[in-house]
Formats: C-alpha cells, structure tokens, sequence
C-alpha cells in the first residue's frame, strides 16, 4: 500500500504523470475560462435567464398535461391521409433522386470521368444542391410551384440528388480495378466498362445508400409541410398553433410509430442487400 | 450441371423481375399519392429556372462595386443574423453534450448502476433524437416566447438525444479493464466512470461533438423559419416576401459559412485523431 507521503514524494519526482503542468496547465485553464465566458455570453446575449428558464419549463408542464390523453381529433381520416402523403414523397423523392444520381455519380467518379475540371465543376454543383438545406428548398419550391406535396418531392429530388451523387461516386472509386481491366482487356467499351466492371461492384452499396437516405427523408419529409410543402407536417403545425395539443400530441405519436416501422423495414432490407 | 444452371438463372431472374415489379408498383403509388403529375411537373420547370433567374442579381463589370453592395445591401443585419445562428449552435452543442455526458454513464449497458433508469434515459434519448427539432421549437416557442432562446432549446434537445445515444454505445465497448482497475483502488462508481471510462472514450466522443456542431449550425440556420431566432428568419422572409436577390445573397452567405465551418470541423477532427495515432 501507498501512503499519501509515497504519493507526494512520486508527484515531486515525475509532475508529468499527475496532469499538466506548467505552460500547459496555463493553456488548459485559459481554454476552460475561453469556453465557459463564451457561454455565459451567449446566455446574456439570448437572454436565457433561469426565471425564463422555469417559467418556460411550467408552461411545458402544463401542455404535456394537456397533451393527455392524445385525441385524433374529429377527422382521423385526413391525418392518416397526410401521413401516407408523407411517405409518398418520401417515396418518389427518393426514388427520383436515387435515379438521376446515377449517371451524375459515374460522371462525378475519378475513374470514370477522367476530365478534372468537369468533375471538379460537377462536384461543386452537386455540393450547392447538398449545401443548402432540404427545407429551404422547400420554401423555394413553393414558392415556385404552388403549396402542396410536389413541392416537397422537388425538394427532396434536388438535396438528394447532390447526397446521392457524391456517394455513388465514392462508392464507384471504390471499386476493385481489376474487373473494370479485364472488361476492357477483352475490347468492353465504355458504357461496357461501367456497366460490367464498375457497376456490379458497387450497385449493393449504392443502393444501401439510396435506402438509408430514404429512412432520413421519411424523417424529414414530417417537417416539409411547416412550410406548406405536403405531408403531416401541416396538420402538426396548424395544430400546435391553435393550441390543440391533444390532437398534436397524437400526430406526433402517429410519426413516431410510422419512422419507427419504416426504420425496421428499412433496416432489414439493407442488411440482406449487404449480404447479397 | 448445364441444365442446373440454367434454372438456377432462371429462378434468379424470376426473383428480380417480381422485386422490380413490387418497387415499381410502389413508386407508381407515391407519385399518384405525392400528386407527383408529369403534366404538372412540366408545367412546373419554367417556373423554376425562371425563379433562379430572378434571384440573380444585375452586374455589370463596370459598377461591380456598387452592383455587389446593391446586393448586399443588408450584409450588417445578415452578418449579425449569421453570427446569432453560429453561437445558437455553439449553445446548443455545449448543453446538448453535457447533459449527454452526464445521461449516457448512467444508460449505458454494463455500466449503469441501475438497470430501470438506464431503460428509461434510453428511451428519453431516442424521443429527443426522433422528434424533429423543428416540431420541438414550435413547443418552445410557446413555452419560451419568440427568439433565439427556444432555438437553443429546441437544438440543444435533439443533440441531447443524438449524442446520448452514440456516447452511451462508446462506453458500452470501453475495455472493462481500467473500470476493475479503480474500482479495486477503492474508486466509487463516478470515479470508476470518470478515470476508467472518459479517458477511453473521450476522442471518439470530441469527434462526435465536433460532427454534432456543423450538423448544429445547419439546424440553427434553418430553425428560424418558425421564428425560434437565427439567419433562417431572414431567409424566410426574403422568400416569402419575393425578395428575390436577397434569396441568393442570403444562400450564398449561409453555403460559404457552412462549408468553411465543415473545413475547419474536419480539421480539428484529423488534428485530434493524429494526436491520438501519435501517442
């Protein structure tokens, strides 16, 4: 056993062992004040006092009792009717998307296009349909085409496109060059190539990718309609801002089962595609 | 064996067409559902092109100087949106990832103390990560009032949920080795976690709060669609209002800040797991 005097006599031999020391004891403490005076300014700044804090916290209090029990409300039928509208875009968005990404992920692919500046051109174009959000898209799109779920499916075609494109195209760098040498190496053309060297190869991958972006477009595709763009999402808003909280809770309670049901059956398809 | 084969084949092919046929149907479903009409769609594309070409702004060579301030012509109250949207996601990291640290020892299996509230955190995690953050911010905006306040809220949920989860399943793999170690020293349970487990997991869970972060400023920027504070109010406005060259102004400014906050992100991120390789 080690007594506290061995202790002290090992930290006065070997400090380093204990923590930092010197300079970096310095360092360490003025990035422990850095973080914590940051964040206590930005407590001021938002005005984020603890009486705010708890009068907030009571009137949540308050709703999530109102929330009990949660009540369909007096038509059921349309909120199950928004609900599959919800899926639907999720659906044909993905679809769509996960469609025009292909020819746009071979063109993105260092070793299918081998042009740099149009790949590097291309890549930056699929970044600026990524880079802006699915939900600004949305607000876009109805502005462009009118209120209602086609909004909404542009959006998730136009962010997803740009998702999609840049991991089929990592997924086709990826693949072995073997294949793709022995196509050419008995006279395969370029189409050939990539549809018998490159694509066997990387079709399970891209297609588990083309899922997964399915089950995070089931997700999003909830919160389209607050901006008028189709789906659910309308119905929860609109109940929130009247203060129907019963029937908001049961909104919520009806995506959360239909993600949850949506992710299991998702989840079970990609993992015998990854098998397969 | 030639015969084999050949049924082999066939089966397969068999297989495949009737799995097509099943995603087609499906898809055929949606786009009627989604009101996804060609005709419609058709119709639809000149008006988009002829949107973006509203929002492109008049420049000449000449006037470049006076064109781009034309417009630019809010950038102070931008900037200062935009910087309100970088310390909402700051704030909304920081009290996310705390209160996932604290939660995710106490859930994580094997080590929780208690199986019952472990059970429960879990579930509090998973309804903080599936319930969109925009859904809770129109919550809080109730309880909260109008403002940044409710964003941070609303953020700082989510990333609870999100981060308690991948934190908890970190130290559900830590090495039970150094947890023995101080719990034979006499250490309590705290002490088991923070000596044992933290210096374990620690790098993986800078990354993932580091990776929360840029995910946390793309959310900000858009959490004030709803009015719950941020750059996404401006934008909101702008595009409902057909301020059309305030529209791209304001999505060129937030895809530069975006991608420059994901470049220095990704920065860090090597700097630290190099520094880990290193040791």
């Amino acid at each position: 056993m080690s007594t506290t005097a061995d202790v002290g006599a090992w930290r006065a031999r070997m400090p380093g062992a204990f923590g930092p020391t010197g300079l970096r004891l310095v360092w360490r403490w003025a990035l422990v004040l850095a973080v914590l005076s940051a964040t206590g300014g930005a407590f001021v700044w938002f005005e984020m006092t603890p009486a705010r804090f708890f009068a907030g916290l009571s009137e949540l209090g308050r709703v999530a009792l109102l929330m009990l029990p949660p009540q369909p409300g007096e038509q059921p039928m349309e909120l199950v009717w928004a609900l599959l509208e919800t899926l639907a875009m999720a659906v044909a968005g993905t679809a769509i998307a996960a469609l025009l990404a292909v020819p746009l992920g071979f063109l993105a692919a260092r070793n299918v296009m081998s042009l740099a500046p149009f790949r590097f051109g291309l890549r930056r174009f699929l970044d600026v349909l990524r880079g802006v959000d699915q939900l600004v898209w949305a607000l876009i799109f109805v502005r462009a085409v009118g209120l209602g779920p086609l909004a909404g499916v542009l959006s998730i075609i136009v962010t997803d496109t740009g998702t999609l494109a840049k991991l089929y195209s990592e997924a086709l760098e990826n693949a072995d060059r073997r294949q793709v040498d022995g196509v050419r190496a008995s006279g395969g053309s370029h189409v050939q190539i990539a549809r018998f060297g490159l694509l066997p190869q990387a079709l399970p991958l891209m297609l588990s990718n083309a899922l997964y972006i399915f089950e995070s477009n089931v997700r999003s595709s909830t919160i389209l309609g607050i901006v008028g763009a189709g789906g659910i999402g309308f119905q929860l808003s609109d109940r929130i801002r009247a203060l129907r909280w019963d029937e908001a809770s049961f909104i919520i309670l009806m995506i959360l089962t239909a993600v949850a049901l949506i992710d299991a059956g998702s989840a079970a398809l990609r993992r015998r595609l990854m098998q397969a | 064996m030639d015969a084999a084969y050949v049924s082999l084949r066939a089966e397969r092919r068999r297989r495949n067409l009737l799995g097509w046929i099943v995603v087609a149907a499906v898809f055929a479903t949606s786009a009627i559902v989604a009101e996804l009409d060609p005709a419609k769609l058709w119709a639809g594309l000149p008006r988009i092109t002829e949107y973006v070409e509203k929002t492109l702004p008049v420049l000449r060579l000449g006037h470049l100087p006076e064109d781009l301030a034309e417009w630019f012509w809010d950038l102070g109250h931008w900037l200062y949106l935009l910087a309100e949207t970088l310390v909402m996601a700051y704030l909304a990291t920081m009290l996310g990832t705390v209160a996932a640290l604290l939660g995710c020892f106490l859930a994580a299996r094997g080590l929780a103390p208690h199986a019952t509230t472990a059970w429960l955190i879990r579930r509090g995690f998973e309804f903080a990560r599936v319930v969109p953050e925009l859904v809770f911010a129109l919550l809080f905006i109730y309880a909260f009032g109008l403002g940044p306040m409710a964003g941070v809220m609303a953020v700082a949920l989510h990333s609870f949920g999100a981060q308690g989860k991948l934190f908890a399943e970190a130290a559900e793999i830590a090495l039970p080795g150094p947890v023995d170690g101080v719990r034979s020293a006499g250490g309590n349970w705290a002490e088991a976690m923070r000596f044992g487990v933290l210096p374990q997991i620690l790098p993986n869970l800078a990354s993932f709060t580091l990776w929360r972060f840029e995910i946390n400023v793309r959310n900000s920027a858009i959490i004030g669609f709803v009015g719950a504070g941020g750059i996404g109010e401006a934008v909101f406005t702008a595009v409902r209002l057909l301020h059309y060259e305030d529209v791209s102004a304001l999505l060129i400014l937030l895809v530069v800040t975006v991608s420059l906050i994901d470049q220095l992100c990704g920065r860090l991120r090597n700097r630290m797991i190099g520094v880990e390789a290193a040791r």
